[in-house]
């Protein structure tokens, strides 16, 4: 067995931004998910917000990481290839008696350094957003508030650590781990791997992970949210990311454009037992569409094309959990990272690279590659650029997603990329087939010939999303 | 890029529509047209509807959708009307270019003198619907199933629910009984069907599939691959009713809950839709608000009989060729109202000078209704009535207006067409 210097577990964005930091350096470091893919816990499904920093307490982690991570957006958007726009945020207020509580947070902002911060009346606000709910006073106004597209991130990040050396196991559940003089040796269903420092990034899983060592033990609450995504239609009924007051279970519901142009709203907040309860609720969806009905003045009901829920790693510290834990050597909790954790993301694989560096040698790592090309996205190219790609590569001239126009040739690029995609939905979070308003009914099949094709595997080992999620359970007449 | 290519009429798509839009074009006297179709054969979703009952009004016999499809192929093949496949179209633009591409020409750009937009329709998936559950694998459109097992010849599921109870979710639950798969029941929000009245004696009653009226899925439950459903009764606003659910153990759930005219591209060229319908509001001669487009078959409204979207495609690409050779079917129209029980028609409005013998008007009603009369009127004067026995929300019905009511209503203001006790 050989011994790696780090082992982070957990390939959300969190784990991938650290094992993007650490291949700056020279160390051996793997990344263990449970999933067949990044990106499938906590970071697939968020408000996809990269917050100004307003709310968070003045002094916890929460505040420090996101004021440190929100301004590191432009640059690694640029260098890594992902969707980022810096719209501003608008946090509304309802009534005159709550403007108390926007001057507050008003000055919390302030506390936590967040620039540009300022309360503006309801005529701006409705120059600002012509749609804007009636009963709307005022709002802060936060500019530095922007959207990310958080899967597309967290593939960008992982791509680009795997490119510089880092190892990825997916489909890797963590079952022991033991600590030995060296470090550590966590075992898998079908695996181990011996560490000198063992990173718990594991999400919801985070508290498992951490029980499995310390006896100092660590509680992590899931937290479910649920959304409602509108077609793009509706994306531009807002042009900024209104928040509504936040109130003790999170930042309330929100109403916002995303990067690819849809309109998101949510999400609801209710604490739950179950790690793996992804279930949508009914009385959920209309409490959404009941909030959101207040910051703008019609909800197109009509164009929702899909609704999701996902789990937030709530600790009951109430802030992240980032250091040494206090009773075993060489883990690195990394937990309780909920809202602002996709915002702090790149502040904290900054923070926990120096924290690996108290215990193992940093050395820049000279073959370090800083940046990443996305797959070039037939639908943004010009139309000049649409021609040339199809002269020099047929497959952009066979769309199969008619929805969101997404060519062969960005279906085979996900599947051959590193990390490549293999199921149907790990095509369709790198290149959106299957994502716009008719959820896949019709590019489905091919995307599954594709795989298909490409994987040289049996159709009918074609899944949704890995594991026993297969679409097809064999020929006619013969199931 | 190559230079832009003058066509007289651009037909986007080559289904059923497209191709008969496209054959009642040419026999008008249009030489000078193109087919686009986005899929590697002519014929669209008829060639995945291997079940027979199509043509029985147009050919007098009964057909498969591959068959029927083929009559129409055979056609355009026989006029020598040129197609292109595996091309999408990408953008129409109010002055009618449009933007296609395919692997073998790149992007073209293609100036027309009218456009007939022949797209069709598409299927409303889960999330319109707002189903409660995980998002496991095994929930599809009946459409996209019927893919899987007519087209590539793979089963989707073994133990299946249908939510909905289109012909689309009929003939579906037929066919995975048929290929081997256990439907454990049809379940359908309304207190009747959408779909054809024969459609539910030769889908489900003819193989004991038990159809659950005012009934609807309230819960999907699995991790991976989908364990159950719950479904429970509804209410008269069809909400579900507590304690009546019914948790039923399967590992597919076939969704038949709509369809959707497909007008992203018609929405581009400008094209005003109506609400009712998802489809171009149009004339008389199946002519959008926008000079010299052309809209017919499911783009324009869903329809449950392809000989309906033949007849009407037929019509639509006689229209374009006389547009394209100056004729233009601007004028004074008189609007039709839907009233009373009649939830919209196709046309919206009529002008008498663009009409030959009688003019051709497609509705259907919101409900079900018994012993009822149909009734039509110019202005305030009554012109027609007629006993139906049954009218249906899942079966379009088709009216024929005569020119002479038009002439004998002169000054008429509006057309009502309502329904009367």
């Amino acid at each position: 067995m050989q011994m790696y210097d780090v082992v982070i577990i957990g390939a959300g964005v969190t784990g991938c931004a650290i094992a993007r930091e650490l291949s700056r350096y020279r160390l051996r470091t793997a990344v263990l998910e449970q999933h067949g893919d990044v990106s499938m816990g906590t970071t697939k499904a968020n408000s996809a917000i990269v917050h100004a920093g307003y709310d968070a307490k003045p002094g916890t982690v929460k505040a420090q990481m996101n004021i440190a991570g929100n301004p590191m957006f432009d640059q690694l958007s640029k260098e890594l290839d992902f969707p980022f726009k810096r719209i501003g945020s608008l946090i509304l207020c309802f009534d005159e008696a709550s403007m108390p509580e926007l001057e507050k947070l008003l000055e919390r902002g302030r506390q936590n350094g967040v620039p540009g911060l300022e309360i503006i009346d309801r005529k701006r606000l409705l120059e600002m957003e012509p749609h804007i709910g009636d009963k709307a006073v005022a709002a802060l106004y936060a500019p530095t508030g922007g959207i990310v597209c958080p899967y597309e991130m967290t593939i960008a990040l992982a791509e680009n650590a795997a490119v510089n050396g880092v190892e990825f196991f997916l489909g890797q559940e963590v079952q022991a781990i033991a600590k030995t003089d060296a470090g550590f040796v966590v075992e898998t269903q079908d695996s181990r791997y011996e560490t000198k420092l063992l990173i718990n990034a594991a999400g919801v899983f985070a508290d498992d992970i951490h029980n499995m060592l310390s006896a100092d033990k660590l509680s992590i609450r899931p937290r479910s949210g649920q959304y409602i995504l509108m077609d793009k239609v509706v994306g531009n009924l807002v042009s900024h990311t209104l928040f509504q007051l936040p109130n003790e279970m999170g930042k309330g519901i929100l109403v916002t454009p995303t990067v690819d142009g849809n309109l998101l709203m949510g999400p609801t907040a209710v604490d739950i037992d179950d790690k793996l309860d992804l279930a949508t609720r009914r009385e959920q969806y209309e409490s959404i569409l009941k909030a959101a009905a207040l910051s703008v003045d019609s909800i197109p009901t009509r164009q929702a094309i899909t609704a999701f829920t996902g789990l937030r790693a709530h600790s009951t510290t109430d802030d992240f959990i980032i250091g040494y834990a206090k009773d075993v050597p060489g883990l690195l909790d990394v937990a309780g990272i909920e809202s602002p954790g996709l915002t702090s993301a790149p502040a904290i694989g900054v923070y926990v690279a120096k924290l690996v560096g108290e215990r193992l040698p940093l050395e820049a790592n000279p073959a370090f590659i800083p940046t990443r090309e996305g797959i070039k996205k037939f639908r943004d190219m010009t139309r000049e650029e649409q021609d040339d790609a199809i002269r020099a590569n047929p497959r952009y001239g066979k769309i199969i997603c008619r929805c969101e126009t997404i060519s062969e040739a960005e279906i085979v690029e996900a599947i051959h990329r590193p990390l490549g995609a293999r199921d149907l939905d790990g095509v369709k979070r790198r290149t959106r087939s299957g994502m716009g308003r008719c959820q896949g009914g019709f590019c489905s099949p091919q995307v599954a010939a594709i795989l298909s094709r490409e994987l040289d595997i049996p159709l009918t080992d074609i899944t949704k999303a890995g594991g026993n999620s297969r679409i097809l359970v064999g020929r006619n007449k013969e199931i | 890029m190559k230079s832009m290519k003058q066509i007289d009429i651009v037909i986007i798509g080559g289904g059923p529509a497209g191709m008969a839009a496209a054959v009642g074009a040419k026999e008008a006297g249009c030489d000078n047209i193109l087919i686009l179709e986005r899929d590697t054969m002519l014929g669209g979703i008829l060639n995945q509807c291997i079940h027979n009952g199509f043509g029985l009004h147009m050919f007098k016999e009964e057909l498969t959708g591959p068959e029927y499809a083929q009559r129409y192929m055979d056609q355009v093949e026989a006029l020598a009307i040129p197609y292109k496949l595996n091309t999408m179209v990408l953008d129409i633009s109010p002055d009618k270019v449009v933007t296609a591409v395919n692997p073998e020409d790149g992007l073209m750009q293609i100036q027309a003198k009218a456009v007939i937009l022949a797209m069709g329709c598409r299927e409303r998936p889960r999330g319109a619907i707002n189903i409660e559950g995980t998002r496991c694998a095994g929930i599809y459109t009946a459409g996209t199933a019927q893919k899987y097992v007519n087209m590539n010849g793979y089963m989707p599921g073994k133990e299946v629910v249908v939510l909905g109870s289109g012909d689309i979710g009929l003939i579906m639950a037929r066919r995975m009984t048929l290929e081997g798969a256990k439907v454990k029941a049809v379940v359908e929000l309304m207190p009747y069907s959408g779909g054809l009245k024969r459609n539910i004696a030769q889908c489900l009653d003819d193989y004991d599939i038990p159809l659950h009226y005012s009934h609807t899925v309230t819960n999907i439950k699995g991790r991976e691959r989908v364990e159950s459903v719950t479904i429970a009764k509804v209410d008269a606003s069809l909400r579900p009713i507590p304690g009546t659910e019914q948790e039923i153990p399967c590992d597919t759930l076939l969704l038949s809950v709509g369809l959707l005219p497909e007008n992203e591209l018609s929405q581009s060229a400008g094209v005003e839709l109506s609400p009712i319908t998802g489809g171009p509001v149009v004339n008389e001669s199946l002519e959008t608000e926008l000079d010299g487009v052309f809209a017919c078959g499911n783009v324009l409204h869903v329809h449950d009989l392809v000989d309906y979207v033949s007849e009407e495609s037929y019509a639509a690409g006689q229209n374009a060729a006389a547009y394209a050779t100056g004729r233009q079917f601007t004028g004074d129209r008189i609007p039709l109202r839907p009233r009373d029980g009649v939830r919209y028609t196709v046309p919206s409005a009529i002008n008498p000078d663009n009409i030959d013998k009688f003019a051709i008007v497609r509705f259907r009603v919101d409900n079900i209704y018994r012993d009822r009369d149909l009734a039509v009127y110019f202005g305030e004067n009554r012109v027609m009535k007629k006993r139906k026995q049954i009218l249906a929300p899942g079966e379009m019905e088709t009216l024929r207006i005569p020119k002479s009511w038009f002439e004998e209503n002169t000054g008429c203001d509006a057309i009502t067409i309502r329904l009367e006790a």
